[in-house]
């Protein structure tokens, strides 16, 4: 009988575990709804160094295994704008970067996938950025962003200005996309935080900004909400962005954002910086559109300091 | 006996230059190749020619150094030094092994064409213009070769092979976007492939020995070698068999001479001899030789010259137009654009061979081959493109390999600082003032923030803001115009400096450094 007992469950098991394997984007869907909701919409922490603040921000929000399946395909996606050194604070703090991988490495994901779409000559920002070896000490895999081939045209059915985009195809493969935008200033955008860094998943940006690049900006971030969005204000460009003129434009703020809602992740980085979320147009154009919350007082916040 | 060996010598010396050379045009990931291009390439003779003519300095002595070794022992700088004379060896090497077993024969000279294109060669260079020289020079033509068609060819394999490794999940390699297409040096590359590649099949070096300037030039220079190949009468049994293996067609075993101003040092004769009977001679008597111009050959030179001059010229690329409205006023004519380290237009065209090797290694694609834009005389020497893309502020790739000193080396500070042009906004194509809506494409990618974007009052009462240009910033890397998104006409262009000048560094004062991280968040 026990033996019986035991090939049956073996059996049952197996085909169990086979359809989860088939299936696991149904049984995750299927599992969602089980999990306790976020006891908070945003997690901001102050003080202490990028991954040393990631690593209480995201065990606030109960761990980086609540994003993060197992076995899932995780693309995340920093700022590597710019040919320019961490200091510079141009581009996302490798550090963060690594301390982002080694959690979905451990939370099991099957494999996390690293790229941007650069401004500067990709592989000189990938190199002095500090994100390529960072993605490769985290045993994550950096990719390529730089060629027309890897985007494939995708429809924006929200979208007003932008109604479709070519958007790389790691993305649209990925289960788990977390947008690691660095907190700066922008000439044209004023501030560029979470929505704005999607705009370094598409191919062309030249039609962003000949488009009403506030309004496009909003438009595209109707397209797909991050999984989680990890700010890096560590090193804040005050001024001269998005790329900056010499360190003398940068501003040791030590502090970081951590939230699935990214327009609230982006009010909050325009508070930190002192400009009023409303301000920034394509904030107030995601409100409207209901993408998320820029209304930080009725958010549940979880502040930290370190 | 040792001088059999030396053929096996002249075969590692030829493939080691060959090869590496091969490898700077071709490494597209940068793994290594461009720091030792400039010890590499010291002994090419034309840009070594041409760097020691404006500069006269000490790093430029490798054409005294080919000089010394042709005077010496004759052209053996065409049997290993040149790569286009060891890609002739190639064809060579592929005609013996597929094709008819018929070894080569001995050619009298073509003394009338090879003098003749070495003397307008000089006088071109003399009246300042390189043209000739860079159309025929082995070095250039070989790099224009392996840029323009060999490359392209190696990135499509490396783009396959890419897509193929992506779809099983793994990105080791990565595809490279196409550098634009130069339709007039894509063609002259073609020709000149076409011309040597023939004439090399027909009788070995043909090309070298009729067409190369170098070649005619170290030909008179061999006249006067110390030592020189020649035939033992007495040892030699007439077999013939090292004229069926002398590429350069020189050796005349009826006669027993061996016209040495052609020969390229190959020693193969050597290796084929079965009765010792070649041997290397002290001698400084010169060979007397006649002329006979052969007018069928010359006639076909003449229209193969004809044809690559003529092969039509269409450069640009497709303009996508991506909004309603086209922008309508046009970019004025400016000056072409030498990159960073060419001191001037001037500067730059005279020293230039066209040899395309800062094309190939530019990692941002904005160097493109030229087409009439620098004048007939430098045709194909490389220019900046910005609509292929910009120049990267901290990159100082084409500074580091440019083998004839048309592009200088400088420090990183300076290039920073070099100004190649400067930057001029036309108002009325910016979004800003047509849609008035935010772009700042211009500005976003400014290294020196020379385009900073300011308040811009407007019909339409929105917080916008619009570029204005500090020229005194401006370095003319070109970010902005390649980032412009208007069509058919961009907002903004560089418009080159005939001599560059140099930029101001920009100054602001610090910002408040003071933040205290147990204050509350501001939210």
């Amino acid at each position: 009988m026990d033996r019986r007992d035991f090939i049956k469950g073996t059996i049952g098991g197996g085909i169990l575990a086979g359809l989860a394997w088939n299936f696991g984007g149904y049984a995750r869907l299927l599992a969602a709804p089980a999990k306790a909701p976020a006891a908070y919409d945003l997690v901001a922490v102050k003080g202490g160094e990028p991954d040393a603040m990631f690593d209480k921000a995201i065990a606030s929000l109960g761990g980086i295994e609540k994003f993060v399946p197992k076995g899932s395909k995780v693309v995340v996606k920093p700022n590597i704008g710019w040919d320019v050194l961490p200091e510079r604070a141009g581009n996302t703090h490798p550090q963060l970067v690594k301390r982002i991988i080694e959690h979905c490495l451990k939370a099991g994901a099957k494999k996390v996938s690293v790229f941007d779409h650069t401004c500067d000559q990709w592989r000189r920002t990938y190199t002095n950025s500090g994100i390529q070896k960072a993605v490769n000490d985290a045993g994550g895999s950096i990719v390529s962003g730089d060629s027309e081939g890897y985007y494939q045209k995708v429809s924006v059915p929200k979208g007003k200005r932008l109604t479709e985009a070519k958007v790389h195809e790691l993305l649209l493969e990925a289960d788990v996309f977390i947008n690691v935008p660095i907190l700066k200033d922008h000439g044209s955008s004023k501030l560029t935080i979470c929505m704005k860094n999607l705009m370094g998943v598409v191919w062309d940006r030249g039609y962003w900004h000949r488009n009403d690049l506030h309004q496009c900006i909003a438009d595209f971030a109707s397209y797909r909400k991050p999984t989680l969005n990890v700010v890096d204000a560590y090193r804040v460009m005050k001024r001269n962005g998005p790329r900056g003129v010499s360190v003398d434009d940068v501003l040791l703020m030590k502090s970081q954002i951590v939230s699935t809602d990214f327009v609230a992740a982006d009010a909050a980085g325009a508070k930190l910086l002192g400009i009023e979320p409303g301000d920034i147009r394509h904030i107030k154009i995601a409100t409207e559109m209901k993408l998320g919350r820029s209304d930080l007082n009725s958010l549940a916040i979880n502040r930290i300091k370190l | 006996m040792g001088l059999k060996r030396l053929r096996s010598l002249r075969i590692a010396v030829a493939i080691f230059f060959f090869a590496l050379i091969a490898f700077l045009f071709l490494d597209y990931r940068d793994l290594g190749s461009r720091l030792f291009a400039r010890e590499l390439l010291y002994l090419q003779f034309a840009p070594s020619l041409l760097r020691f003519l404006h500069d006269a300095a000490l790093g430029a002595t490798g054409f005294v150094a080919v000089l010394l070794l042709t005077l010496f022992v004759g052209r053996v700088y065409c049997s290993t030094i040149c790569p286009l004379g060891t890609l002739q060896d190639v064809v060579g090497f592929l005609r013996r092994k597929f094709g008819k077993g018929r070894g080569y024969q001995y050619s009298p000279p073509r003394n009338a064409i090879r003098y003749v294109i070495l003397a307008l060669t000089a006088a071109f260079l003399l009246a300042g213009s390189g043209l000739l020289l860079n159309l025929l020079d082995p070095f250039s033509t070989f790099g224009r070769i392996f840029s323009n068609l060999v490359r392209p060819v190696v990135l499509g394999v490396n783009n396959l092979a890419a897509i193929v490794l992506e779809w099983m999940g793994i990105h080791v390699l990565y595809r490279i976007p196409w550098p634009m297409i130069a339709p007039l040096s894509v063609g002259v590359a073609i020709g000149m492939l076409v011309l040597v590649v023939l004439m090399s099949v027909k009788n070995g070096r043909l090309y070298c020995n009729t067409v190369c300037p170098v070649g005619a030039l170290l030909g008179l220079v061999a006249r006067l070698s110390v030592l020189r190949i020649a035939v033992d009468p007495d040892a030699c049994t007439r077999c013939g068999r090292c004229e069926r293996v002398c590429k350069a067609g020189c050796i005349d075993i009826r006669n027993g001479t061996v016209d040495f101003t052609r020969c390229v040092g190959c020693c193969n004769c050597f290796a084929a001899c079965r009765d010792d009977a070649l041997r290397f001679e002290c001698s400084w008597r010169p060979s007397p030789r006649p002329s006979q111009p052969d007018e069928d050959r010359r006639s076909f030179i003449r229209n193969s010259m004809m044809w690559l001059i003529g092969i039509p010229a269409i450069a640009g690329q497709p303009t996508k137009i991506i909004q309603s409205k086209p922008t309508t006023i046009p970019i004025p004519a400016t000056p072409p654009i030498p990159p960073p380290g060419a001191i001037s237009i001037a500067h730059f065209t005279s020293k230039c061979t066209a040899c395309h090797l800062c094309v190939s290694i530019c990692p941002s694609n904005v160097l493109v081959p030229s087409l009439f834009e620098y004048g007939l005389s430098g045709m194909m020497q490389p220019r900046m493109n910005y609509h292929a893309g910009y120049c990267n502020y901290d990159c100082m790739a084409c500074l580091k390999v440019c083998p004839s000193g048309a592009i200088l080396p400088m420090s990183a500070e300076k290039k920073k600082l070099t100004q190649l042009g400067v930057a001029k906004f036309i108002k009325e194509n910016c979004v800003v003032y047509t849609d008035n809506t935010d772009c700042g494409a211009c500005s976003e990618h400014c290294p020196t923030k020379a385009v900073k974007m300011v308040p811009y009052p407007n019909p339409a009462n929105k917080p916008l803001v619009i570029p204005e240009v500090t020229e005194d910033y401006c370095v003319g890397c070109g970010a902005c115009e390649y980032a412009c998104p208007t069509r058919p006409y961009r907002a903004i262009y560089v418009e080159g400096n005939p001599i560059h000048e140099t930029a101001e560094m920009p100054v602001e004062e610090k910002l408040d450094h003071k933040i205290d991280y147990r204050e509350d968040f501001p939210f």
